[in-house]
């Protein structure tokens, strides 16, 4: 009896209790850890990839997968910085959200409309996507050193940088489309049981497209904070950020299958991979060992959480 | 036959009991069954004659009783085992892999290799099988591209190819076509020729009788005649089937509905999922039943109704008006819904809590600008909550662990949330404690004192009986004739029913 709660609530908070176990130890290990400035500084660095997972949950609750983002991440750095440069600064930031957007609409209604897995229709418009960035800037960088530009990414409120209000924004209005509104329960409803969704008069496929264009709308708005922070767009940004989106959202304890899952558990997905990456430097430890570590800290989450649905 | 009857059973049987989660389906059966007899497993819906076939044939785990097969005491009878004493069952649903050959499939699982290296000898292996046992397929055949009366055939060289003494075939024809039906019941006589067992579970009787030596009856989960096929006609099945003393279920008094006031009336509605030709009224406060035996299509029906699959001829009237181009949504929308049977697979998203889903067909009068109105929906799901008698009685409980008959009252309540016109109610009580079928019960007979008119179907053609105020009868996706439940019970209604299963049909062609 007693053992079964202790197993689910690791269930429940197994990224939550890694987090804090991992920040006592680097407090111990390292002065420089628990630091206003450095925690800032975490945040800010990861607030990209934070609103990234906070879309891919709703894709993963409603029994998605969305490998495109890294791409679509990549095609808003190029429009942004091509359009802050040639046409107007603010245009720029305000573009790779719609672009995100509409490069995620397609992602659904490819899906939707072939009846393919959504596996592998955003393998092959990541490819597309991706091409696509490499054509339009010719394959070069294209910087963009406008301080109508880069306010996004570098400048603060409060003494925090914008780019993670915008995300904690992002969060928190996420959260409340999941739980408080009718999509929020269609979406678990068609990840859960789609059959019953479906008898029960629900469009599924309209809030799959939905789902996709929201993921699509996260990487845009990512790459526009990416872009302006670095004041920099080039087609091969965010290469690899859809596996760490997808890592993040499992390691906090979506359901892979559907149906069940929440925001904020990626958001402490996002932050349980930065500590580890924040303990390698802080540490000066041999960054060799950085990829095997955080593969290992990913396959322990998952195994306490399977542990838990025994 | 005579000649075998001296010999020891291939079956033996004693005080065999199953039940699931405390339902008990089986109780105390006790049977032999001869080597080299076709012996037949008939009851009503529901009697547990498949039950009986898949305990034989070890899918399913009889919680007490003996079983013994060819005088080995079986003790912890799996699939596996079974096979290895000679006993195989082939299933409703076929388990061969479609996209592998007739060979590969008839010799899955035991190929003949060295060290895991196939040799190439399938094809020789399975013409010597098919040689001895009279069967004729192509082996190279992909079975995807065969009928299903074939892939049976395949199915049981399976079983020969490990040397199958006993096969038990669980309602094997209810897919084929008469001429398919008479090659399999060809294909059963030279098994018998062998020597060896088949167990024939059916409910066609007239298939039983054709090809059986002996038949055993099942009612209510308990053995009630082991009969001698030649010696027994048609009406002595039935009867058997049905007996005498049933125990009576009170069920509520009957409301009598606006008779003139017809809320749905479906003239010769015609679908793919099957639907032929179904015709039916339903009045305001009236409860009308479908009866039919399995796969009468009796659930397409109420399908092509609501909207569900489409419907492809037929004209369906609802208080008068035309309806076409139904949909889920609009028939929602106009207060026509359905409770579907399946709950696990078409009913609840058992990953929400019971509130989510009763609301879930309702969020957008349950919601303002796409923000769910909780206050409103609370106070609904509370309702109903109450009014079924829901347990836990927790507004978010987690409905995946809730009981079957506490399941089945969220189901329905997810349904009756916006006070419909028209409830269809496929199988409601199904696999439901004996409390949640009263109260279940008792709900639709107050819905439909209050007005709302109810489609029932059910395998039970008591509770049709006993909660209907009429009933049309369904045979392979037509209605076929209508009973007054005053004026029939089930022995008449299952006659009928009988009745019009022997009657010929245009044959259709098999997709």
């Amino acid at each position: 009896m007693n053992s079964h709660a202790i197993l689910r609530f690791l269930q429940d908070y197994a990224v939550l209790v890694m987090i804090v176990v991992l920040m006592i130890a680097l407090s111990m290990l390292s002065d420089s850890f628990l630091t206003p400035r450095n925690l800032i500084n975490i945040l800010n660095q990861n607030a990209p990839l934070a609103i990234m997972a906070a879309a891919m949950t709703l894709v993963i609750i409603a029994g998605g997968f969305d490998l495109s983002v890294g791409s679509i991440f990549a095609m808003g750095a190029v429009t942004s910085a091509w359009i802050a440069l040639n046409v107007d600064p603010y245009l720029g930031l305000f573009v790779a959200p719609v672009v995100g957007l509409l490069l995620g609409t397609v992602n659904g209604v490819v899906i939707t409309t072939l009846k393919v897995h959504s596996f592998l229709a955003t393998i092959a418009t990541s490819l597309i996507f991706k091409g696509i960035a490499i054509v339009l800037s010719d394959g070069r960088l294209i910087p963009v050193r406008m301080d109508e530009f880069t306010w996004l990414g570098r400048d603060r409120i409060g003494g925090v940088f914008i780019a993670v209000w915008v995300m904690i924004a992002f969060a928190v209005a996420l959260t409340f489309v999941l739980n408080k509104t009718a999509f929020g329960r269609k979406v678990f409803s068609v990840g859960g049981n789609e059959e019953a969704a479906i008898l029960s008069g629900i469009r599924t496929n309209r809030i799959k497209i939905a789902t996709f264009a929201l993921a699509g709308l996260a990487a845009g708005l990512a790459s526009a904070i990416a872009v302006s922070r670095i004041s920099m767009g080039q087609a091969s940004a965010g290469t690899g950020m859809e596996l760490q989106a997808i890592a993040a959202v499992i390691l906090g304890g979506t359901s892979i299958y559907g149906g069940v899952g929440a925001v904020w558990r990626s958001v402490a997905g996002v932050l349980l991979l930065a500590l580890i990456n924040n303990g390698f430097n802080i540490l000066n430890a041999d960054p060799f060992y950085r990829d095997l570590t955080t593969g290992l800290v990913i396959l322990a989450a998952i195994g306490i959480s399977a542990a838990g649905k025994r | 036959m005579s000649n075998n009857v001296a010999n020891a059973p291939a079956i033996r049987a004693k005080d065999i009991g199953v039940s699931f989660s405390g339902v008990s389906v089986l109780r105390g059966v006790t049977l032999d069954i001869l080597p080299g007899e076709v012996h037949g497993l008939v009851g009503e819906n529901g009697a547990g004659k498949s039950t009986l076939g898949k305990v034989l044939g070890g899918y399913y785990h009889a919680s007490q009783g003996e079983l013994e097969v060819f005088g080995h005491r079986a003790t912890g009878w799996d699939p596996h085992t079974a096979l290895n004493h000679g006993v195989a069952i082939m299933h409703q649903e076929l388990q061969l892999v479609p996209a592998l050959t007739v060979a590969q499939n008839v010799f899955m699982g035991i190929e003949d290799h060295r060290w895991g290296v196939l040799r190439s000898t399938e094809a020789q292996r399975l013409d010597k099988l098919m040689k001895t046992s009279g069967f004729s397929l192509d082996p190279h055949a992909v079975v995807a591209d065969l009928p299903i009366a074939d892939q049976q055939k395949i199915e049981i060289l399976r079983a020969l190819a490990r040397d199958a003494r006993v096969i038990v075939m669980d309602e094997p024809t209810s897919s084929l076509s008469k001429g398919e039906v008479d090659q399999l019941h060809d294909a059963m006589r030279k098994l018998r020729q062998e020597g060896r067992t088949v167990i024939y579970v059916s409910h066609f009787l007239d298939d039983i009788i054709a090809v059986t030596d002996r038949v055993t009856v099942l009612r209510d989960g308990e053995h009630v005649a082991t009969m001698h096929t030649r010696d027994i006609g048609k009406p002595d099945l039935v009867a058997a089937m049905l007996g005498g003393g049933k125990t009576e279920t009170q069920f509520p008094a009957k409301t009598p509905p606006e008779v003139g006031n017809i809320v749905l009336e479906a003239r010769s509605i015609q679908s793919k999922n099957g639907t032929r030709d179904a015709s039916l009224r339903i009045a305001k406060g009236e409860i009308v039943g479908l009866i039919g035996l399995v796969g009468s299509g009796r659930t397409e029906i109420a399908r092509a109704i609501i909207g569900a699959d489409a419907a492809t001829g037929g004209e369906l009237l609802l208080e008068g008006q035309p309806y076409r181009d139904r949909d889920l949504r609009a028939s929602t929308e106009r207060g026509v819904v359905m409770v579907p049977e399946d709950r696990r697979k078409e009913g609840l998203v058992m990953t929400m809590p019971v509130r989510a889903n009763m609301s879930l067909p309702h969020l957008r009068h349950l919601s303002r600008y796409g923000v769910v109105n909780s206050r409103a929906e609370k106070k609904r799901a509370t309702e109903l909550i109450d009014y079924f008698q829901v347990r836990p009685a927790i507004l978010d409980g987690d409905v995946s662990n809730y009981s079957g008959g506490n399941q089945q009252k969220v189901l329905i309540g997810k349904w009756l949330m916006e006070n419909p016109k028209l409830v269809i109610l496929d199988e409601p009580s199904r696999g439901v404690d004996v409390g949640a079928r009263e109260r279940i019960h008792e709900a639709i007979c107050d819905l439909a004192a209050s007005g709302t008119s109810i489609l029932l179907i059910s395998s039970e053609i008591d509770e049709v009986l006993g909660l209907a105020h009429r009933a049309y009868l369904v045979d392979r996706g037509r209605t076929v004739g209508e009973v007054d439940p005053a004026e029939n019970d089930e022995a008449s209604v299952l006659a009928a029913l009988f009745r019009h299963q022997g009657s010929n049909l245009p044959e259709i062609a098999h997709e």
